[in-house]
């Protein structure tokens, strides 16, 4: 192992990081865990819209007041956002040609997703503590 | 088809070049049925689905700012527009579900023989289809 002359790498330096991160199935296993959660999840929440449809703006504030229905909305919101962010970033990795344009897609999905995840998280917390 | 040029991809790899055919892409292969459904039926929901959570996040950060932001966006998802978009969502959702859930089948190795896929193909259609009716029945 020597160092090329002039390089501040070592020879290990080089290497290092270009094997397996024993790490790759934690993405592909991070989406079916959100999946799987996301089915009843969403459903609870298509039920939930259906029956504030007609309720108005007293009848959001009184569903949220109670603390289950809000947390099994911030539930949803976490585990959607970032079933999202998973499933986009897999799109953009096999769509998007080159190594610049993909990371800029991504790392703006991925920052889309968080910020919007806590905007929402932030939003029923208001509501739920609404006087 | 036979018009085309002859599809190919030139890499090298170290001194030597390597001229290889391109497989048929999206434009110039009719693609069977389960593969429709993986592209359109999953991959171009899930989008049009992150175009719904934006909506959902318009929703609920009104409903913290007040009543009448609240109420905007009620004017809109009670418009006729406002319920097609609720709509596209619904087919997009149960579309997305229903072949996500065959994906969790094909992750357990079950269903990879195409008799078997050609029946989920159906099974797929026909239950995102009654979903989407069902709730549009019970709304």
């Amino acid at each position: 192992m020597t160092s090329k002359p002039g390089v501040l790498r070592s020879a290990l330096g080089h290497v290092r990081g270009l094997g397996s991160a024993k790490e790759g199935t934690h993405h592909w296993w991070q989406q079916r865990l959100t999946a799987v959660a996301l089915v009843p999840l969403s459903i609870w929440l298509i039920a939930s819209i259906v029956r504030l449809s007609g309720t108005g703006y007293a009848g959001f504030v009184d569903w949220f007041h109670n603390p289950i229905h809000a947390s099994v909305m911030i539930l949803f919101l976490v585990a959607s956002f970032h079933h999202a962010q998973l499933g986009m970033q897999v799109v953009i990795e096999d769509y998007v040609p080159g190594h610049a344009a993909r990371i800029v897609c991504v790392t703006a999905v991925k920052f889309g997703c968080f910020a919007l995840a806590v905007l929402c998280t932030v939003s029923i917390l208001v509501v739920a503590f609404k006087g | 088809m036979s018009t085309a040029a002859k599809p190919t991809t030139t890499r090298t790899m170290g001194t030597r070049e390597i001229v290889r055919p391109l497989s048929p892409h999206l434009q110039v292969y009719r693609m069977p049925l389960a593969a429709m459904l993986s592209i359109a039926g999953h991959r171009a929901t899930g989008i049009g689905l992150v175009l719904g959570l934006l909506l959902l996040t318009w929703w609920l950060a009104a409903a913290a700012f007040g009543d009448t932001a609240y109420a905007t966006v009620m004017a809109f998802i009670g418009s006729w527009l406002g319920q097609l978009v609720l709509f596209g969502f619904s087919v997009a959702f149960y579309f997305h579900v229903c072949t996500g859930v065959r994906h969790l089948f094909w992750d357990a190795g079950k269903g990879f023989e195409i008799p078997a896929t050609q029946r989920t193909n159906q099974i797929v259609i026909a239950a995102a289809v009654a979903l989407t009716i069902l709730t549009w029945l019970i709304v």
